[in-house]
């Protein structure tokens, strides 16, 4: 899911044969879920996988309170007003738990910062699309949390181990934000005509771009094949995709909305619902920039980072004149 | 402890430019209300010392009440190297007295 | 005398209830956007913690308005001539040194009102008082010491905070404006009177200041009008427009 643009080095999987011993014990340690801690030995290509994996998943968690936050101001009562900032704290908290595990492998955050304002490294495309109702907020907890659980339930069990125990914080965390969007939807699917249709509107403007999140079919992806052999990747993206649409189509029929899709239907025969996949042209513009609020959510990131970098410099500097006076004085 | 100590990993991705001032980077230990040790949490950035305990108590604790932080900045933690075999590490079972199925305790005493 | 008193009462709790909506609503605006992902964490912790106590406040005043109103209602459905928050905390979050000024000024005062207001002879203020006060020493102590921090940083830290010191400074009187109603509250040992929380406050802050290597203006003139909702300042109804919107465009739904 984080993993777009990521090309871990190499053709593929090195067949066993191939490796050298390091690789092998390396492997063999991966295969028997022993963790791979900072210090260890670890390919290049495991690495770098991770650090952009890793990273791209710390930058989606900041840009992502982009979209929620814009409705904080416009919450419509005291206590959701408090739940929407306690969510999107709570993903400025996620964000800095997986830039910590990034750091473990040797890159900065800052350096992180700047090749995700350059456009080097990328976030997760669902956070280019504008938030434009209330019901949006519903919308993002229910399907956008709702993808990301199904990803990051799985990654507790990753090969690296700072990744995974950020993972697993991450998931106990998660539990609130998925089920305060749901319940955000019941209460417009169940209210007046207006609400009504502001949902029915959101998961019409929601539905293929949660899907996109999954990213495409990597049944043809050799990079795909090398992060599974690693344990940078649990499941494919189709696997993943697959199990969001079966656990969330009951979910929105459960609120009486439709879900956009008229080819959604039940296969009996696969156990699985069958459904349209994405436009994936529009996924593939997004990630060149081109989606809806690429511009808007890089330059507010820009923003923080260029106006906030005189707070940052004062403290240190206060930091560094404290320390000297407190040798001075000793 | 899954710390490291960032400059003594070899050069990877974005390095090599201009030093900036960042925040040094800290270690967060936490013990629970209810906790034996302190346990590694995470880490995070802050100017001193001060600060950092305060921002753990923000990001690590979410401001629960009666719990110990430790943060020590990261480039001065020292750790073993994976795969270190020898003294620091002699298997514990060819000391089988430290472990308690050893002493046959009679039931009398009761449980210990 | 027991009408007078509840009268008395509402206004009080309104000023409090307020002045917490107000404050927390403006910090809120900062998420996404601060300096620092730490900062940010730590601003939506202040926030939050505002808006706790905003519900508190307000749904004791809905209470004693007796109109069965809630606190939301108060929150949502007033217009700025109704409101009773101090100009301080309306005033633009402007960098974010301004902010955080506007923060320790507001905390200094706040973390010595709660601790008297503990004592209160009504016990849901005492209550409340007693939460808030441990949520306020936090927020007080990183306030000033961001102060501090960017007042004695570097130049340009230090340029930035004595212009929002110059420019918050004449809106901190009005914390300590006393009127009739405050008279009474006093009297009856509900709360302290305004005005005498001064020299206290002024301690702080000249220590905090000095710490920061920042200069306190000589005029003592304060800004007025908010809490006794003669005039606010423009930036209220902005604010309104915003917090309020949903609520006035689809009004009672159930949210």
């Amino acid at each position: 899911m984080y993993a777009q643009m990521v090309k871990s080095t190499g053709k593929g999987v090195t067949p066993r044969e191939e490796m050298s011993d390091e690789e092998r014990a390396f492997q063999d340690r991966v295969d028997a879920d022993i963790k791979i801690e900072p210090r260890d030995w670890m390919p290049e290509g495991y690495r770098k996988t991770l650090i952009r994996q890793i990273g791209q998943h710390a930058h989606s968690e900041i840009v992502g309170q982009l979209p929620e936050g814009n409705w904080i101001t416009r919450a419509p009562t005291l206590e959701r007003k408090m739940i929407l900032l306690a969510k999107v704290q709570d993903e400025a908290g996620h964000g800095l738990y997986l830039y910590a595990a990034a750091e473990t492998l040797g890159i900065t955050r800052d350096d992180m910062t700047e090749q995700l304002l350059s456009g080097k490294m990328k976030y997760s495309s669902i956070f280019n699309y504008p938030t434009l109702t209330w019901a949006d907020m519903g919308a993002v907890g229910w399907l956008v949390d709702g993808a990301a659980i199904m990803n990051q339930v799985p990654l507790q069990r990753t090969s690296y181990g700072p990744y995974s125990r950020a993972m697993i914080r991450i998931c106990k965390e998660e539990s609130f934000h998925q089920r305060q969007g749901y319940d955000i939807m019941m209460k417009m699917a169940q209210g007046s005509e207006a609400q009504k249709r502001m949902a029915q509107d959101a998961l019409n403007r929601f539905w293929y771009p949660s899907l996109m999140m999954f990213g495409p079919s990597d049944a043809e992806s050799v990079h795909s094949a090398q992060s599974m052999a690693w344990k940078i990747k649990m499941n494919t993206n189709d696997e993943l995709r697959q199990k969001f649409v079966d656990q969330t189509v009951p979910q929105a029929e459960f609120l009486g909305l439709t879900v956009p899709d008229e080819n959604l239907k039940w296969n009996e025969e696969r156990g699985h619902y069958d459904f349209s996949q994405p436009d994936w042209d529009e996924f593939f513009n997004v990630l060149k920039g081109n989606g809806p609020c690429n511009a808007e959510r890089l330059s507010a990131r820009q923003k923080a980072w260029d106006e906030g970098q005189w707070v940052r410099d004062g403290l240190l500097a206060h930091a560094r004149k404290s320390a000297a006076r407190k040798v001075a004085a000793e | 402890m899954s710390s490291v100590t960032p400059g003594e990993l070899p050069d990877s991705e974005g390095k090599g430019k201009s030093p900036r001032h960042e925040w040094p980077l800290w270690e967060v230990f936490i013990r629970g209300q209810h906790g034996l040790n302190h346990r590694h949490v995470g880490s995070l950035h802050a100017p001193d010392a001060e600060m950092a305990i305060k921002n753990a108590r923000d990001v690590y604790t979410r401001r629960n009440e009666g719990v110990s932080i430790w943060v020590v900045e990261s480039r001065h933690i020292s750790a073993t190297a994976p795969g270190e075999k020898g003294p620091l590490f002699e298997p514990s079972e060819s000391k089988i007295y430290r472990h308690p199925t050893f002493y046959d305790i009679p039931d009398d005493v009761g449980h210990m | 005398m027991a009408d007078i008193d509840q009268t008395a009462l509402l206004q009080f709790l309104l000023r409090m209830g307020d002045n917490t909506l107000i404050l927390g609503h403006r910090v809120s605006e900062w998420c996404g956007k601060a300096p620092v992902l730490e900062e940010d964490i730590a601003l939506a912790n202040t926030a939050l913690d505002l808006i706790g106590q905003t519900q508190l406040w307000l749904g004791y005043a809905a209470e004693v308005e007796g109109k069965g109103q809630t606190a939301d209602d108060l929150a949502f459905l007033r217009d700025a001539w109704d409101f009773r928050n101090v100009l301080l905390v309306e005033l633009p979050n402007g960098d974010f040194g301004q902010t955080l000024m506007r923060q320790f000024f507001f905390d200094a005062w706040s973390s010595i009102l709660m601790p008297r207001l503990a004592n209160s002879a009504d016990p849901r203020i005492a209550e409340i008082a007693e939460k808030a006060a441990k949520e306020v020493a936090y927020h007080v102590e990183r306030s000033a010491d961001t102060v501090v921090g960017l007042g004695d940083g570097t130049e340009e830290s230090h340029k930035r905070m004595q212009a929002a010191l110059d420019y918050l400074y004449p809106y901190v009187g009005e914390f300590f404006l006393s009127d009739d109603g405050d008279a009474a509250l006093a009297a009856a040992g509900i709360a302290p009177d305004p005005a005498s929380l001064r020299a206290e406050y002024d301690a702080f802050v000249e220590r905090v200041m000095a710490r920061a290597t920042l200069t306190l203006p000589e005029d003592r003139f304060a800004h007025s009008g908010g809490r006794n909702g003669r005039m606010h300042t423009e930036h209220l109804g902005h604010i309104l427009t915003q917090m309020q919107w949903l609520q006035r465009a689809y009004p009672g739904n159930t949210w």
